[in-house]
């Protein structure tokens, strides 16, 4: 049987999450289909088609889909479930929100959140924010599996030609509105997705001393993230809050400044590729996951740390 | 109104979490316990909710063992009417939660049922959302605000883009996010008089549902170690590092 695979997009471009569920769902069945729900989403399906991993695009179009309303979208996928071993997504508010519903049409106990690929009914996945690593076998006839897409690569996005079928839609829910979507918009790369994350704590002192990390955060096109500390104490809005109870961060830099390294904290960003402490006490525990450590009074280095990065003509964006 | 709120007991968000030697979980014995934090701000919000006169009663519900009730009794510390606990033993997971839910929330016929949007220990973020697919309710999930309406909620969801705003009928489920509110701490004299508030203890097998799991956990581990990094002298030596040899920069 095939795999069928849930595309998220905004009815004129996929998401880029998708992209990294696309790797990881060819991994568990090559013989992988995409299930495209929208409205007036024509480009997002020839798109789609022309991603070498996808063999099959079905496309469902009507105006109930404009919006993406779980609801509607779950009765689509059941109808489709039946000719499919595995029903995937990414596991993103989009995925998270989805494919529990659809999971529970189709009494199948989800796989939430997966890391790795062991074999089609095997995965890897964090518990406790990741503090531990469960090798799980799903034992379901038909799985529902969600994707941590910094997890996998984004897969290629040319050189296919999948066949794109129209097909139908399901049972529309007449009690779930949508009104209104706010996107923040920022100069700044969002803290999940973000390449550079440099985030502040208790150390910072106060909101106003958040400045330091902003312009640092400038310099090197950083999202912005902090303690649960450092939110607690106010300085800064908590959907800054990185660690077990706010965002999951993997970036290649982590930049940790007045942070001691609490455990919930350490469970939203060990997993960054390279980690760095400004701290002035040596003692503290986030010395002991950072690569780079530099014992250092946050006021005096991070002034001294942004002179050095205007030195550098070569920073990457 | 009457909203139903459904906690779990997981480890508290500050031990320390360990993996047991031999693999088959991680260590909870004499290991601080606590109710999972946002489902702290799913009583907050109904708490709020039945002040603001607009809900008349709230039931909190709990699925777990003997020393689950504990989240049952703190949540009828900040102001629950009545509590349930649902007894069972070993690993329950989301799919079988929802299912007792589901007959828990036929018999009660609440208008809402809150809940935290995820459980802290398995990190699923499933059961409000299966719940609702079995109901065949709307569902709000990630909520970091309520307005309760008429017959309906208009609630702001917190979405990776940024928010987003839908209006649910009632009978309706909704999943909250930290940012909902800031959870109360329980007064003493509260604490004392929640004591004295009814808890139902209903067996789980008595339902009739099938809790055995379907998903078998082959091997839990420790994620792997980060080496152990340096300590650099000054700025300057910390940018070489990131540029030459990190090359993150």
């Amino acid at each position: 049987m095939s795999s069928l695979l849930i595309a998220e997009h905004n009815n004129t471009e996929v998401k880029p999450f998708t992209l990294n569920a696309i790797t990881a769902a060819s991994q568990i069945d090559p013989d992988l289909h995409v299930l495209i729900i929208g409205h007036e989403s024509d480009a997002v399906a020839k798109s789609i088609s022309e991603i070498p991993n996808v063999k099959k695009v079905i496309h469902v179009d009507n105006e109930i889909y404009k919006n993406y309303i779980a609801e509607n979208f779950t009765t689509v996928v059941t109808k489709h479930a039946e000719n499919y071993s595995h029903i995937i997504c990414s596991a993103n508010t989009f995925g998270k929100n989805l494919m529990p519903r659809i999971a529970a049409l189709l009494d199948t106990s989800q796989v939430s959140d997966i890391i790795k690929v062991i074999s089609p009914d095997t995965f890897l996945r964090p518990i406790y924010a990741g503090n531990a690593f469960a090798t799980v076998k799903s034992n379901d006839a038909k799985k529902c599996i969600t994707i941590r897409p910094t997890s996998f690569e984004p897969a290629e996005t040319s050189g296919g030609s999948a066949e794109i079928i129209k097909a139908d839609g399901g049972e529309q829910s007449n009690h779930t509105k949508f009104i209104k979507k706010e996107e923040i918009k920022s100069d700044r790369p969002e803290l999940g997705t973000a390449r550079i994350v440099i985030s502040g704590g208790r150390g910072m002192q106060s909101g106003e001393n958040f400045k330091l990390i902003q312009e640092v955060a400038d310099k090197l096109n950083a999202a912005i993230g902090a303690s649960r500390a450092a939110v607690d104490a106010g300085y800064i809005t908590n959907d800054h809050q990185v660690g077990q109870t706010g965002k999951v961060v993997v970036p290649d830099l982590y930049i940790a400044v007045g942070i001691s390294g609490a455990i919930q904290h350490l469970a939203g960003m060990k997993e960054s590729k390279i980690i760095v402490a400004i701290n002035k006490d040596g003692e503290a525990p986030i010395f002991s996951v950072a690569d780079y450590g530099l014992e250092a009074d946050l006021f005096d280095a991070l002034p001294k740390f942004l002179a050095e990065l205007n030195k550098l003509n070569t920073i990457q964006k | 109104m009457k909203i139903l709120v459904a906690v779990k007991r997981v480890i508290d968000y500050n031990v320390q979490v360990r993996v047991k030697d031999d693999n088959s979980g991680v260590v909870t014995e004499n290991v601080k316990m606590s109710t999972n934090p946002p489902d702290d701000n799913a009583i907050e919000e109904a708490v709020k909710i039945k002040e603001s006169g607009k809900a008349k009663e709230i039931v909190a519900i709990t699925v777990g063992d003997e020393k689950a009730q504990e989240t049952v009794r703190k949540a009828l510390a900040v102001g629950a009417d009545r509590g349930i606990h649902v007894k069972v033993e070993g690993v329950i997971e989301p799919l079988a939660v929802s299912k007792i839910l589901q007959k828990i929330v036929d018999k009660e016929k609440p208008d809402l049922v809150f809940m935290g949007k995820q459980a802290i220990d398995d990190d699923c973020n499933q059961t409000g959302q299966m719940l609702a697919a079995l109901l065949n309710w709307p569902q709000a999930t990630f909520a970091s605000k309520i307005e309760v309406k008429d017959k309906t909620l208009e609630v702001t969801r917190e979405v990776d883009e940024g928010l987003e705003t839908i209006e649910v009928n009632v009978p309706a489920i909704v999943t909250c996010d930290l940012r909902l509110n800031e959870p109360r701490y329980a007064s003493l004299p509260n604490i004392m008089k929640a004591k004295k508030k009814p808890i139902e203890q209903i067996n789980a097998s008595d339902l009739g549902i099938d809790t055995k799991p379907r998903i078998e956990q082959i091997k839990v581990e420790e994620p792997p170690k980060r080496k152990a990094g340096i300590k650099v002298a000054n700025v300057e030596e910390l940018v070489q590092k990131l540029k030459n040899e990190a090359k993150v920069i």
